[in-house]
């Protein structure tokens, strides 16, 4: 046994030795990495650290995001047409598509529809064998973009091409299809794994179509990937790809001045002057798509009223809270969506800061000596760095025009869960970052009707803001939606369930040595198209 | 001696199942839960919710989740993460022999250094080397972990560029991890640079790491040399005309070794608090950033199974520094 071990480690060895010797004259890149992957099967995880790890560099799509937009292309769908009445959507797939390999498993043949059916189903059905295939497994943003409800049947109708079936119209279909729980898996992979007894292997060495192919991961420390020669879009630049699992983020820093990592994501707001300065270093950077926002509790008195909303928006200042806050990383914001966003309405003007105006209004609306609660967040987001510090300099101005404010806190799992509850009290401090580049993951999300009790913290429910949504929800005409958005923008800032806060801004640090790195306004880190300088 | 090995046996039992209580509980009673977390903003249906704990077995009487947990317990089961979905033990037992380098490392720095420092203190009583090496020792036991490793990092790593940041081995290094010990591994591998790679990885975490309990070994053996050195026998042995360093190598240092090696002992448990806090800086997998990330997003099994692990080995240290300590001194075994 022992013999054997000693082998088998001889062998692995000597191959990654001749891995090496060939990485010795190639390029590699190097990101230093915030967090470690929960796994390797993104469909089973919800956070972008898992993604960018997964199904990023491994996987491909049926359809994907443009680098640098929540525009849709085709992926490993050459094209697609959609019903008159929406309901069906037929994808016509790539050919040629090759699947990775790995230790264990080499493919016999290219991608093809047995493939999309495999990857939906198994988060689809719950009888389906893989449904259940690890611990705890439960597709939580399959179900979260409500997929379940939406997808009456996926149907092959033949090798290359499949149709979806919905059980009603949904615009933001298309856009779904592009996130990471739809990466597209290997059938013959899963089959070759069940047949061994191996399931769990399906999130430990992933087997992907993606422009990287899967190499090792050492846990809490190193991910290792080579480019994948056969790729369908041909070849990367680069040869192999380092995740140096680095989470710290002065060390990190340290990391990339010390040409240890060549990317690192999410630097401290304190550094960001310093890498500015630095000649080596490049600093990109792009509005985060996101929102940060207090949703007052509009079914109870007196915030029922949209006149003291109002007022008490106009008492908020934002400039100070960018100051105090974010620290130069945020802009202000005034509509509940993001300027990167498709649809955002640019001509709507923002309240204001004026104490006297909010003063007279709440006078206007007889309101006196009003007290009220502003609950922060436990933890730290892009969209609100500091809730606690930001609640307090609400506090200070709230003071001036009369109204006097406790600021409370909970746990972050019981913040989540009270701050949902209908007879709520207080305003609450929350945000949301877009998942497929939708507005209507934001819009219908967070302030429609369905909402209420649930993600729409305002228990706001509208009836003309909520025909706009529910309109543009299932207009497939993208002119139409957007005008159908811009109008309910117009709604929502009439009604203020919401004080619109901040948008962060996203830096990037680099090597100056990198090219071709593209940011993602969803928030995820894309390897493919980069090169190194020698 | 058995009788006295055996009684020291005998404790371990009931403080075990007391660490089992308190490693279950603790998790549990923090707010919030894993599904919760997972959930996010984006929030979760109640009825979803319910499916979710169902599913992790969460929603059951609290005293049949531990019973079950006891039961996986006498057949090695630790449990499985519901997180990144992997045996506990399995979990463990890749990243302990990480946490084990770096603390076996840090504790051989702290008494090589700890214990010569404490006798030349002890010996220079009042002297200015005395008062240098006290007043080092107490800087060192109250310098925040934290900080003191990002200001080595600055200064080693950044400006001198002496010692690489961060990590276990540089990247261009990459072979089979056999017995999980980055020193051995590199041995093994055979390719050329990776132990001195390795050696240069881990100079600046055995140091953070060492400082604490260095401090802590240097004061407790100043104080355990003074007070010997004070005895009758060793003014004897004085008198008898015995060469300094024999009066304190042979006479004073063994019997004041006593208080050190429990010393030492208790802290191989500050080691493994400190580890949290070192690996979390100098990104070196083991078990502590571990426990630190597994605490954050409530997993449950990773959590409980964890801190049974580290008890239990803070235990097993403390019993072999009691069987020690009886080898040691005698008297204290028959007491």
């Amino acid at each position: 046994m022992i013999i054997r071990r000693t082998m088998k480690a001889a062998l692995l060895g000597a191959s990654l030795s001749a891995l090496l010797v060939s990485a010795a004259s190639a390029k590699t890149l190097v990101y230093c990495s915030e967090g470690s992957p929960e796994g390797f099967d993104s469909a089973l995880y919800t956070t972008g650290t898992t993604f960018d790890a997964s199904s990023k560099p491994v996987f491909n799509r049926l359809v994907e995001f443009v680098r640098g937009s929540t525009e849709v292309r085709p992926g490993l769908a050459e094209s697609w047409t959609v019903s008159d009445d929406g309901l069906e959507y037929t994808f016509n797939l790539r050919k040629g598509v090759k699947f990775h390999s790995s230790a264990s498993f080499t493919p016999t043949r290219d991608f093809n529809a047995d493939d999309v059916i495999f990857s939906f189903a198994r988060q689809l059905d719950k009888n389906h064998p893989w449904h259940s295939y690890t611990a705890g497994a439960s597709w939580e943003y399959f179900n979260g973009m409500s997929m379940p409800d939406l997808v009456k049947e996926i149907v092959k109708v033949d090798d290359y091409t499949v149709k979806f079936v919905l059980t009603r119209p949904e615009a933001p279909m298309i856009a779904n299809l592009a996130m990471d729980f739809a990466s597209i898996q290997s059938q013959e992979y899963a089959d070759k794994l069940a047949a061994d007894g191996k399931m769990e292997l399906m999130n430990q060495e992933p087997v992907g179509t993606g422009p990287f192919q899967f190499v090792g991961y050492q846990k809490d420390a190193v991910i290792r990937y080579q480019a994948f020669a056969d790729h369908w879009a041909g070849k990367q630049p680069i040869d192999n790809l380092i995740f140096a699992i680095t989470t710290d983020a002065s060390v990190r820093l340290q990391k990339l001045k010390a040409g240890e990592c060549h990317v690192v994501p999410f630097p401290a707001p304190a550094d960001v002057a310093d890498i500015k300065a630095d000649p080596n270093l490049t600093l990109m950077e792009q509005e985060g798509l996101n929102v940060g926002y207090m949703a007052y509790n509009t079914t109870k008195a007196p915030f029922d009223n949209p006149k003291v909303r109002k007022a008490l928006n106009k008492a908020i200042n934002k400039q100070a809270i960018l100051d105090a806050v974010f620290q130069g990383t945020g802009q202000a914001a005034k509509n509940p969506i993001p300027p990167t966003m498709w649809s955002y309405n640019a001509a709507i003007e923002d309240d204001a800061f004026d104490l006297e105006a909010a003063k007279a209004m709440l006078d206007e609306a007889g309101v006196k000596d009003l007290k009220m609660k502003i609950w922060a967040m436990p933890v730290q987001r892009p969209y609100n760095p500091n809730a606690r510090r930001m609640a307090e300099v609400m506090q200070a101005d709230f003071g001036k025009i009369g109204v006097d404010v406790e600021i409370v806190s909970y746990e972050w799992g019981e913040y989540l869960k009270r701050s949902k509850e209908t007879d709520r009290d207080g305003a609450v401090l929350l945000g949301w970052t877009g998942d497929n580049g939708d507005p209507d993951n934001f819009l219908a999300v967070l302030l429609g009707c369905d909402g209420v009790g649930g993600s729409n913290r305002a228990h706001w429910c509208h009836k003309p803001f909520e025909d706009l949504i529910q309109k543009a929800k299932v207009t497939s005409d993208k002119a139409e939606r957007t005008k159908l958005y811009e109008e309910a923008q117009v709604v929502f800032k009439e009604q203020a369930p919401w004080a619109t806060i901040a948008h962060s801004v996203v830096f990037m640090p680099m090597s100056s040595k990198v090219s071709g790195y593209v940011m993602d306004p969803l928030g995820g880190h894309w390897f493919d198209g980069v090169d190194i300088a020698e | 001696m058995f009788r006295f090995l055996f009684s020291r046996i005998g404790l371990l039992i009931p403080t075990f199942l007391g660490v089992t209580i308190i490693s279950f509980g603790f998790i549990r009673l923090l707010p919030g839960d894993p599904v919760l977390l997972m959930a996010g903003e984006r929030g979760i249906s109640d009825e979803r919710y319910a499916e979710l704990m169902d599913q992790f077995g969460f929603s059951r009487p609290i005293w049949e989740q531990y019973f079950d947990y006891l039961v996986g317990l006498l057949s090695g089961d630790l449990g499985t993460s519901i997180v990144t979905k992997k045996p506990v033990l399995t979990e463990f037992l890749t990243l302990f022999p990480a946490t084990v380098e770096l603390g076996l490392c840090a504790i051989i720095i702290a008494v090589a250094l700890g214990i010569p420092a404490g006798i030349i203190a002890a010996v220079r009583r009042g002297s200015f080397t005395d008062q240098t090496i006290m007043g080092t020792a107490l800087v060192g036991y109250s310098m925040p972990i934290f900080w003191w490793g990002l200001l080595l990092i600055i200064l080693f790593s950044g400006i001198l560029q002496w010692t690489p940041v961060s990590g276990r081995i540089s990247l261009m290094y990459f072979f089979p991890q056999t017995t999980g010990f980055m020193l051995i591994d590199s041995l093994l591998s055979g390719q050329p640079g990776a132990f001195k790679s390795a050696v240069s990885h881990l100079i600046l975490p055995s140091i953070v790491l060492a400082t604490i309990p260095l401090a802590v070994i240097a004061r407790q053996t100043r104080s355990a040399m003074l007070e010997v050195l004070g005895e009758d026998y060793v003014r004897t042995a004085r008198a008898k005309g015995l060469s300094s360093s024999r009066v304190i190598g042979l006479h004073a240092l063994r019997n004041a070794l006593i208080p050190v090696i429990t010393t030492i002992g208790l802290q191989v448990g500050v080691l493994l608090a400190g580890a949290i806090l070192t690996e979390t800086i100098f990104s070196w997998p083991g078990i502590g950033k571990w426990m630190v990330d597994s605490i954050a997003r409530r997993d449950y099994p990773v959590v409980q199974g964890g801190l049974l692990m580290i008890a239990a080995i803070v235990m097993i240290v403390n019993l072999i520094v009691d069987v020690l300590y009886g080898l040691v001194n005698p008297r204290i075994r028959h007491t």
